[in-house]
């Protein structure tokens, strides 16, 4: 008996503990959704005025941040499909070919993923002013796809992990050449890596502040539009952009993995 | 004979390698090491009067790097750093212990509910934190409400609110790795411990601790290096006692334009970087890990 009280006890602190661990997860998220609808028009924002629907109407007018937004979208697109690319191909020659350098490129690899941001993106803002390569699009999406290839190495590098090659000599025994096995035999077989690398990319591209703010000239995005206006106070239509957002992407994961979300899940 | 040969083992073996690996060598080259380099080299060198760099060899940048108000702000970021890196062990250790072990349908979806916070930019949500704990933030106006607080309490321009917003920013990247290494604990050995008479702390001690070690050491270097380059965080929340080592930087880069100067103090964080990888491979920690 005394065993069993001690378990619910246990239990009991256990859902008090997580959902107060969610609450902190979740608390700045909701002032942001909640600031949405605040009808307050004076810097920085922040005492509530009473509710509106005015800044997801006004949002439409801001153009800047639209194309902030738009810009975003453009870098993280390209540079996800660059680092898809460059990152699979990559990954299946280091698994396959021994060559001089390979140890070196491996240890490149991981500079990326363990140095603060900082230091990349103040090495890369040097090299460009070295080379003379004006700062603006192209410096963001060389930036952004540098830092996106290692993590879609290593995810492509974890699936090749149980890869069976033989798999490979079977369809050109059978007649196909090097292409279309590349394509219809190990290409399917790595697509989960393939796909997570991708989708991994795509995340740290959309949220990247500090290296794109060393290499961002006159192209800005939307993370550094926030930034901008941080010293003066976030206005809130920049709070209704990003709870579209949140509710965008929300939406995007339970249409996408809809089984996630059923009872009958296991 | 002996050049066809040859041409056969550059179509086999030479093209495909350098079609697959040539474009990362390449990225990798120019756009990793040579920075990198580059930023080594004008750590020794010097400004004239207009900001330029000019490669005149000098360690003066280093003489730099040992003055008192710099030595204090290494010493804060440490501190910042590791109590950040603490709490986020006591807090997402209990935290991923309870949902990897959940039996419950639901485990999938209190994992999702980790990663969608981090769905909506970083610095928004920093920010929704400075509305909240303003002078005239949300908290103040409910403390004020119910009479607790008459003059409005500042939270904000504090240690504790820069490592408040580290913690928030990083603590996915312990709670992640630790999720992963308690998942896969074999829950026949818990039961063979405690069968075998051990009491739940010493089952804790000797069979679980050890057993997702791993993930406490892959998160704790994913959650303390960033801290010490996170200069947003104490720029939005924390004052003028809350500066890590990445105010220092940006600042030589954008408003100071000593770049040098710049260059030599990302130097320690390159060293710092590479002392603490080198403790996390000691340890047996997989590289590969870190990156998934």
């Amino acid at each position: 008996m005394k065993r069993e009280k001690k378990a619910k006890r246990i239990k009991r602190l256990s859902i008090v503990f997580c959902t107060l661990v969610y609450v902190f997860l979740f608390l700045p998220i909701s002032v942001i959704v909640v600031n949405s609808f605040n009808a307050t028009t004076t810097k920085p924002y922040m005492s509530w005025k009473g509710f509106t629907f005015d800044w997801y109407i006004k949002l439409w007018d801001n153009t800047s941040l639209l194309e902030a937004l738009g810009n975003t979208m453009i870098i993280a697109i390209v540079s996800t499909v660059l680092a898809t690319i460059i990152g699979t191909l990559g990954a299946i020659g280091m698994y396959r070919y021994k060559f001089k350098g390979k140890g070196l490129i491996d240890g490149l690899l991981y500079i990326p993923v363990v140095i603060p941001e900082i230091v990349l993106g103040i090495s890369l803002l040097t090299i460009f002013a070295k080379v003379n390569i004006p700062r603006g699009m192209l410096t963001l999406i060389l930036a952004h796809v540098t830092f996106c290839i290692p993590f879609v190495i290593f995810n492509v590098r974890a699936r090749l992990a149980g890869y069976d090659n033989s798999i490979e000599e079977a369809s050109m025994d059978l007649g196909a050449n090097r292409i279309v096995t590349f394509f219809e035999v190990t290409l399917p077989v790595l697509a989960p890596g393939i796909l997570g690398g991708a989708l991994l990319a795509f995340t740290l591209s959309i949220d990247d502040v500090i290296i794109s703010y060393f290499v961002y000239g006159q192209t800005k995005t939307y993370p550094l539009k926030v930034m901008e206006s941080v010293k003066s106070g976030v206005s809130p239509d920049v709070n209704a952009l990003s709870t579209l957002i949140l509710v965008g992407t929300i939406l995007f994961v339970v249409l996408t993995q809809g089984d996630l979300f059923k009872k009958k899940s296991s | 004979m002996k050049h066809e040969k040859t041409k056969h083992e550059f179509r086999a073996n030479t093209l495909p390698a350098l079609v697959t690996v040539g474009p990362v060598t390449i990225i990798m080259v120019l756009l990793i090491a040579v920075p990198l380099i580059y930023v080594a080299v004008m750590s020794f060198c010097s400004i004239d009067e207009f900001y330029n760099v000019t490669f005149d060899f000098t360690l003066e940048n280093y003489v730099r790097l040992a003055n008192v108000d710099y030595l204090k702000i290494y010493a804060q970021s440490i501190v910042i750093a590791l109590v950040t890196t603490v709490i986020c062990i006591l807090v997402g250790y209990p935290f991923s212990y309870i949902i990897a072990r959940t039996k419950s349908k639901k485990k999938k979806i209190l994992y999702m509910l980790v990663i969608i916070p981090f769905w909506t930019n970083s610095l928004i949500r920093i920010y929704g934190w400075r509305t909240f704990l303003g002078s005239s933030g949300w908290l103040n106006s409910l403390l004020a409400g119910i009479g607790i607080a008459k003059e409005p309490i500042e939270f904000l321009y504090k240690q504790g609110t820069t490592i408040l917003g580290m913690v928030y920013c990083l603590i996915p990247f312990m709670i992640l790795p630790l999720y992963t290494a308690i998942e896969k604990l074999d829950s026949s050995l818990l039961e063979a411990s405690s069968d075998l008479g051990a009491r739940p702390v010493s089952t804790f001690l000797e069979v679980i601790l050890p057993l997702t070690s791993s993930g406490i050491f892959s998160g704790s270097l994913m959650v303390f290096i960033p801290c010490l380059g996170y200069f947003f965080v104490s720029d939005i929340l924390g004052g003028g006692n809350s500066d890590v080592i990445g105010n220092l930087i940006e600042r030589q880069f954008q408003s100071g334009n000593n770049w040098p100067l710049g260059a030599a103090l990302s130097i320690i964080l390159i060293v710092v970087t590479l002392i603490l990888v080198k403790i996390y491979q000691k340890l047996g920690g997989d590289m590969d890990s870190l990156g998934v």
